[in-house]
């Protein structure tokens, strides 16, 4: 995958698609008796959005729920103007793609069965893989920079590789909202910069993307929207400028920064004070 | 440029081998014992006893083939089948490479079943006995994963393990107790796995199981497939995943309590040659559920022919010939899935 990394570059880009609007509502998850999301509500309008906070914060369990992996003890979640906890499994798996994060497998998989597996929700029970289908794995190959991977065994990838062969995965679900899980962990900076420079041209293309962050410079430098959670409640919501202050992040995080400002594109660039600044 | 069309190409091709090859193997292992058979004679007796034809031979090598061998070769390849299916969807499901169709203690409920009426003298009821008691069994593993906090698949193994570990124990209690020498011998072969006392009656109990079974499982490869990165993906991509979980895990149960029943635990094929396809096909379960079973069903028929032949008059009980062979092969297989 090509890594555009420079903030510029990227610019408003009036020519794309829209993606379709996420709504969640009061969503509130239970898991072994604790509630560890409780009463979230933010929008998304399309584009890039980063859930931040710190560790134990729900955004995991906040994607799950959105995605249907687990229940919602109350709230909804509107996608593209429909209940999408209301459909059936197999619809809303049609619309919905989810990464998570560090995934490994017993299974000896090759890289495009992994892949394949993307193409569940669009196939019936009985039917086999069409050329359509070899087409769609082989394209999301391509789009995350795999495709000379495709016949390896995908317990023999590194870290990174296997982040990518999971992006793959949910790219050959073709869906309109694409939910991930700390998708730059275990990456190198290059790699993290083309996953988010990925997610901003799926936008582009009008998927709606969703993903928990823990890099707060790259959350205000990729995202349109952030939101921020802590003890499982939405703490700020809004454009990254405004949103990511020191306030904010002493607030949440317990540690003081200085927030800066990118020369070139105006993002918030992080700096964290140490011993030495303090 | 490879694809996921020509994988399933190579996977129609061995199945057609294979199932050619179990055609074969069954006409010929009928001509392996005692009394040497030839192969045309096996299929002009089988067929007569179709309503084909005369059968060449003389009452007594007629009843050998008909009542004694082609019972015994038919319940062989069906049980080789079954636990083959049960074995490959205990691992997809468990995601667990070490799985076999007993892992949730199906087959020390059934020994306890089984050696229970064998010692009362009610050898009739073995079938039903064991497959009462590997019910039991998987019933009470179940509930003990639930009081442990839910029917995940660490807790199920866990929970199969320790109930494994209880029924083992009160069998052996049971046989240290109770048996004499007779009873021990015959006690002994169903434990250790046999086919000797197949009849068509077996071939029924079986052949029925693998088509109202095992049959309808083979078309669940595609939910299968998709528990290659656990629940939470399986759930993303569809797949209702505690419904599937269930219907499967009771219909493996059902379907490894009715081989158990008719042959005793035979351990190996059901843990060995879904690793062994794996190999031939990669790990699409569309091809591996299929292949598994007709490969299972080839290398029980041929195991047992070598138990009731190699050291003719006396008969191995063909668990150990699966253990014998098995294990290495299963050694084998692991050295080479470390180095791949």
């Amino acid at each position: 995958m090509t890594s555009r990394t420079d903030a510029a570059n990227r610019g408003s880009s009036n020519a794309s698609v829209e993606g379709a609007r996420l709504e969640v509502r009061d969503a509130t998850v239970v898991l072994g008796g604790q509630r560890v999301v409780e009463g979230v509500s933010f929008t998304a309008a399309g584009g890039v959005t980063a859930l931040i906070g710190p560790n134990g914060a729900g955004k995991s369990s906040l994607l799950r729920g959105i995605a249907g992996i687990v229940p919602l003890a109350s709230g909804s979640v509107r996608f593209d103007g429909a209940d999408l906890l209301g459909q059936g499994r197999r619809a809303r798996a049609r619309a919905v793609a989810v990464v998570e994060q560090e995934l490994s497998s017993e299974v000896a998989l090759s890289v495009r069965a992994a892949v394949e597996l993307g193409r569940t929700p669009h196939r019936s029970l009985l039917a086999t893989a069409t050329a359509a289908d070899d087409e769609i794995v082989a394209s999301a190959l391509r789009t995350v920079g795999m495709e000379g991977f495709a016949e390896r065994p995908f317990d023999s990838l590194s870290g990174g590789e296997r982040q990518r062969v999971h992006l793959a995965r949910a790219l050959a679900q073709q869906p309109r909202l694409l939910l991930l899980d700390e998708p730059t962990n275990h990456l190198d900076i290059r790699a993290q910069l083309a996953t988010l420079g990925l997610l901003r041209r799926l936008s582009a293309e009008g998927v709606t993307a969703v993903a928990a962050l823990h890099d707060l410079t790259l959350a205000a430098g990729y995202a349109d929207h952030v939101v921020v959670l802590a003890g499982g409640r939405t703490v700020a919501e809004g454009d990254p400028r405004s949103v990511l202050t020191a306030d904010l992040i002493h607030e949440v995080y317990g540690v003081s920064a200085t927030v800066l400002q990118h020369p070139r594109s105006g993002r918030p660039l992080i700096a964290f004070d140490t011993e030495e600044t303090a | 440029m490879p694809s996921a069309r020509r994988d399933r190409g190579l996977a129609l091709a061995w199945g057609i081998v294979l199932l050619v090859a179990l055609a074969g193997s069954v006409v010929t292992a009928i001509c392996f014992g005692a009394a040497d058979l030839r192969p045309d004679e096996v299929l002009r007796s089988v067929a007569s006893h179709l309503g084909l034809g005369d059968s060449p031979l003389n009452a007594l090598r007629d009843g050998i083939v008909w009542e004694l061998r082609l019972p015994r070769v038919l319940t062989a390849a069906a049980v080789g089948a079954g636990l083959a299916i049960s074995g490959t969807v205990m691992q997809a499901l468990t995601r667990n490479a070490l799985a076999d169709p007993y892992l949730l203690g199906l087959s020390s409920g059934a020994s306890l079943g089984a050696v229970g009426v064998l010692l009362l003298g009610l050898g009739i009821l073995l079938p039903v006995a064991a497959f009462a008691g590997a019910f039991a069994a998987l019933i009470a593993t179940l509930l003990l994963a639930g009081a442990a906090g839910g029917v995940t698949p660490t807790r199920t193994v866990l929970a199969g393990v320790a109930v494994s570990a209880l029924a083992s124990a009160v069998t052996s209690l049971v046989i240290f107790w109770s048996a004499t020498g007779d009873s021990f011998r015959e006690i002994l072969a169903w434990l250790l796995g046999s086919l000797a006392g197949s009849t068509w009656t077996t071939v029924a109990i079986a052949g029925v199981a693998l088509l109202v079974v095992g049959v309808p499982v083979l078309f669940s490869g595609g939910a299968l497939d998709s528990f290659a990165f656990g629940d939470a993906t399986a759930s993303a991509l569809g797949v209702n995943v505690t419904a599937t979980r269930w219907v499967l895990l009771a219909a493996t149960a059902l379907l490894t309590g009715a081989m158990v029943s008719v042959s005793g635990s035979i351990g190996f094929i059901g843990l060995v040659l879904p690793h062994a396809v794996r190999l031939l096909t990669g790990s699409r379960h569309r091809a591996l559920l299929p292949l598994s079973a007709l490969a299972g069903a080839i290398v029980l028929l041929w195991a047992d022919t070598a138990a009731r032949t190699l050291f003719d008059p006396r008969e191995l009980p063909v668990g150990i010939v699966t253990a014998i062979v098995g294990a290495p092969v299963f050694a084998l297989l692991l050295a080479r899935r470390r180095s791949a």
